[in-house]
């Protein structure tokens, strides 16, 4: 469904993809682990253009795209098929909940009101924040914001929902929250790709996991594979560190 | 009674109506002159501000330099000499404007110039992630302009812009040197009547004082209104 190949990326002097290649599959939960600074932000910044790319291609639900020059229509086509969670959540910060869920179908895609609304409480009684659709962002704890953003996403029935280290900038006790509704995406066959620093999720609910240091893909595999018989001694290393 | 107290209260019975009588005298010329001139000039020099800023913003080429430039100009030079180009030099060139149009014209450009400086500086002050959260929902450059990057930027920007709208209506003011009957042209037309300069600009600076101080209640009113997504349920 999505197929990655060779992405370079450069900032100045730093080259912080060197290289990177993907596929993914419809149900696939990728996750993608590695050190900070290896470029895996960076990687899936560049797959939402988000981040310029220097070069590679992308293939697309059967459409090729050479990522380094992809016009601003294509984009938005293909924006428009994925959602993305960031690791600050991003939630639009002057409309409520229900809104930050409404505005991407209501605005971009030009769904009458009364219909998106209704998708829109759906996706946030799916999150558990139904009882929450009219609080803003900064009435919510950040576990809640985390959620209301995974609705928001949900809401444009995506092909792939990419997550950016969706709970790193969240207070212990409240990442199971945001753990909890990923788990049950997954289980629901969403496509996700996901960006993350949780072993347990990568472990238990990935299917494949793909291991990133300086730009480089480290190692690839199934996740059973990647943590049961790690192929490289770097993996081993790392696993050792993550573990211990 | 002494004699001296009976001319001491005939002054001051002299005085007060004067005061009195001139009172409205004054005020008329404010509603009539002073707050349409200020209404309409800052209404054209928001929409200038807004368009300046936002040119800057989005970091359009060549009019990003035009725009620079007209800041600096507008900036760099005095309220009263833009007033005096447009008023007494430019009839020069064959260009003849009334008092009251060249006014609006000189404080719409001069305010936009300024407001387009906090505009700018408010729309870079919301957080980045705010646009791409926009794109990643499918929007484009301009729908997330008007509906989330603006609205945010306003709310930042608004006790500042309250701000020039006060200084605007003191500003107004110069326009008297410029043969506007405005409200400090209306004083000085009474004083050179009565000769009682203390007393008369002190009483229209009680007047712009009485303005001013409506304005601010409005603005400690509209900071709440468009706090709203910011304040405690």
């Amino acid at each position: 469904m999505l197929e990655i190949t060779g992405i370079k990326k450069n900032f100045g002097d730093l080259q912080v993809l060197k290289g990177v290649d993907l596929k993914v599959e419809k149900g696939d939960v990728v996750a993608i682990l590695g050190p900070s600074g290896s470029g895996k932000t960076t990687f899936l910044r560049c797959i939402n253009f988000l981040e310029t790319t220097d070069q590679g291609t992308m293939v697309f639900d059967g459409e090729s795209f050479d990522m380094s020059r992809v016009s601003r229509k294509d984009m938005a086509r293909i924006r428009r098929k994925t959602a993305f969670v960031f690791q600050n959540f991003n939630l639009f910060l002057n409309k409520t909940a229900l809104e930050n869920v409404t505005e991407g179908l209501i605005v971009a895609r030009k769904i009458p009101r009364a219909q998106a609304e209704e998708t829109g409480r759906r996706a946030l009684d799916k999150v558990g924040l139904s009882d929450r659709w009219n609080y803003y962002p900064h009435q919510l704890s950040g576990g809640q914001q985390q959620r209301v953003a995974i609705a928001r996403a949900l809401a444009t029935d995506p092909e792939i929902i990419f997550f950016d280290e969706p709970t790193s900038a969240l207070d212990p006790e409240l990442i199971g929250e945001v753990l909890e509704v990923m788990r049950e995406l997954a289980q629901e066959g969403m496509t996700m790709l996901v960006v993350t620093h949780e072993m347990n999720f990568a472990r238990n609910v990935s299917t494949r996991v793909i291991f990133m240091e300086h730009g480089n893909v480290v190692e690839e595999g199934s996740s059973r594979e990647f943590f049961e018989n790690p192929k490289t001694e770097r993996t081993r290393e790392f696993l050792r560190m993550v573990s211990g | 009674m002494t004699e001296r107290m009976l001319i001491g209260t005939m002054i001051n019975e002299r005085l007060y109506g004067i005061l009195l009588d001139s009172f409205w005298k004054i005020l008329l010329p404010g509603l009539k002159v002073t707050i349409p001139l200020t209404v309409i000039s800052f209404s054209l020099a928001m929409v200038i501000a807004v368009a300046m800023a936002l040119i800057q913003f989005a970091n359009v080429r060549v009019l990003k330099q035009l725009a620079r430039f007209y800041i600096w100009v507008i900036r760099g030079t005095p309220l009263l000499v833009q007033l005096y180009v447009i008023f007494f030099g430019l009839p020069k060139v064959g260009i003849v404007l009334d008092p009251f149009p060249s006014a609006v014209i000189v404080f719409s450009l001069n305010e936009g110039a300024y407001g387009a400086e906090i505009i700018r500086a408010a729309l870079e002050a919301v957080p980045k992630g705010q646009m791409e959260a926009g794109y990643c929902v499918g929007m484009s450059y301009l729908q997330i302009m008007r509906r989330i990057v603006l609205p945010q930027a306003l709310r930042t920007a608004f006790p500042s812009l309250s701000n020039s709208l006060i200084a605007m209506v003191k500003d107004t003011s110069l326009a008297a040197n410029i043969t506007v009957t405005e409200m400090f042209m209306a004083t000085q037309r009474i004083v050179a009547r009565t000769y009682e300069p203390l007393a008369l600009y002190c009483e229209v600076g009680l007047i712009y004082l009485m303005f001013s101080t409506v304005l601010t209640r409005l603005q400690h009113i509209g900071e709440k209104k468009l706090s709203f997504y910011v304040s405690s349920k």
